[in-house]
């Protein structure tokens, strides 16, 4: 199994009945093919609807219903459309209960880097500022390292997304929670130690007695 | 007085270095016909308010391309390489936006106000410049509105009237681009009489609307 998958099965077990979640673009989308069957889970598109269904089938695309990475989905029973205005009320004024997004850097104050690397590349923010400002619980998805490098880290170096906002840190190795003492290492995958865990974090992670197994579904 | 007109006329109303406001979300949601009609007339320097620059060969992507607007505000443009292009070669002056400020900036200049107190950018680079104000023990950012002289608009359906209902996800930025400019130009993908969109369907009401022109699907 790949890293993005271990990843998408642990971060859809954050998702609660009835929750209303907005999944970023790339792997975050990933989460919802992990979502169990007796879990439903409301998933908003901040280019404006709710109720967001999968993929359609080859052929039943329409070019009016599309996610915010301008791929082709459907709506489930249910499902509303509004205009951008609407959406990021739902978003800001708190209505979300989680968002899932990927990162460049997170840092132990719970710093989000996500939108450009200066010289390099300058994407824009798009609506992640205001997702990570509004929604309930802002989970990071990501892979640990980047090219062996550390993301998670003392303070982020990167131009910041947002202060102070990240909840729950979940990679392939392990699940941190971020709290006002700093950075929790809650879980580790199977066959992964704290001290591995350490070796490839730059932020002090605080070790509670007990740290468990992520738990991946399988 | 009829508010249908031509590609042609419609498009008299935007001249170089106007502030154009076009909405669309990847391209869903665009004027295809109008931003082809800017490309055609040979419209440039302008000054373009969007949510994002598509693909450089999709909707706003075009006018990207063919260097027609020299300064952008958008929330993203990483998905047409171009403009980053340009960005960096100093060839278009641009001002990312975080997408749901920039819908509440165009909202507040559409409806008079005066700016909108946001939380979303305060920490960041894109709180340069801005005053922070607090209400009730929370930092807010003062966003103040944007407005422009021409907003390109699309409509899946538009009665004469100028009344537009919008399908799917292709609604995201018209309503509020529609309330914000002098001249609003709606691309109609179908006309319909007046009374065949209910009038509690109608999303933008047709007194912000003063020209229509047919486009395609």
């Amino acid at each position: 199994m790949d890293s993005r998958e271990i990843i998408a099965r642990r971060v859809a077990k954050e998702l609660n009945d009835g929750d209303i979640v907005n999944l970023g673009i790339g792997m975050p989308t990933k989460v919802s093919d992990f979502i169990p069957d007796d879990v439903e889970v409301i998933l908003q598109s901040e280019n404006g609807f709710v109720y967001m269904g999968p993929a359609p089938q080859e052929g039943q695309e329409d070019d009016n219903i599309v996610n915010a990475g301008g791929l082709p989905v459907t709506v489930k029973t249910g499902a509303s459309f509004f205009d951008s205005a609407v959406s990021f009320g739902i978003i800001r004024g708190g209505h979300v209960d989680a968002t899932v997004l990927g990162a460049l850097q997170v840092d132990e104050k719970g710093n989000l880097a996500s939108w450009m690397i200066p010289g390099k590349m300058v994407p824009g923010m798009g609506g992640a500022m205001d997702l990570v400002v509004g929604a309930k619980k802002v989970i990071i998805a990501m892979e640990h390292t980047a090219k062996g490098r550390p993301k998670i880290l003392k303070e982020c170096t990167l131009p910041l997304t947002a202060v102070n906002e990240v909840d729950l840190i979940v990679t392939e190795i392990c699940v941190i929670e971020v709290t006002k003492e700093g950075l929790v290492l809650k879980e580790v995958a199977e066959g992964v130690t704290v001290e591995d865990v350490q070796e490839v974090t730059e932020a002090a992670l605080i070790i509670p007695e007990n740290v468990k197994t992520m738990d991946i579904g399988l | 007085m009829s508010k249908i007109v031509t590609l042609e006329k419609a498009l008299e109303n935007v001249k170089d270095g106007m502030t154009v406001m076009i909405p669309g979300f990847m391209g869903v949601g665009t004027p295809e016909t109008l931003v082809d009609g800017l490309i055609e007339k040979g419209v440039k320097d302008l000054f373009v308010i969007c949510s994002d620059t598509a693909r450089p060969e999709r909707g706003i992507g075009k006018l990207i391309v063919d260097n027609r607007v020299k300064k952008l505000i958008a929330s993203h443009i990483g998905t047409n390489k171009v403009t980053g292009e340009k960005m960096n070669a100093g060839e278009i002056d641009v001002t990312l936006v975080p997408q749901g400020t920039l819908a509440e900036k165009i909202r507040a200049g559409g409806a008079g106000l005066g700016g909108v107190l946001t939380p979303t950018g305060i920490g960041t680079v894109v709180e340069e410049g801005k005053q922070r104000i607090e209400v009730d023990g929370k930092q807010f950012l003062l966003e103040l509105p944007l407005k422009a002289d021409v907003a390109l608009i699309r409509g899946s359906k538009v009665d004469k009237a100028g009344n537009v209902w919008y399908e799917g996800a292709t609604r995201n930025f018209n309503p509020m681009m529609a309330t914000a400019a002098d001249i609003v130009i709606v691309e109609a993908e179908e006309i319909v009489e007046i009374g065949e969109i209910d009038p509690n369907n109608v999303v933008t009401p047709g007194i912000f609307v003063d020209y229509i022109v047919k486009g395609e699907k």
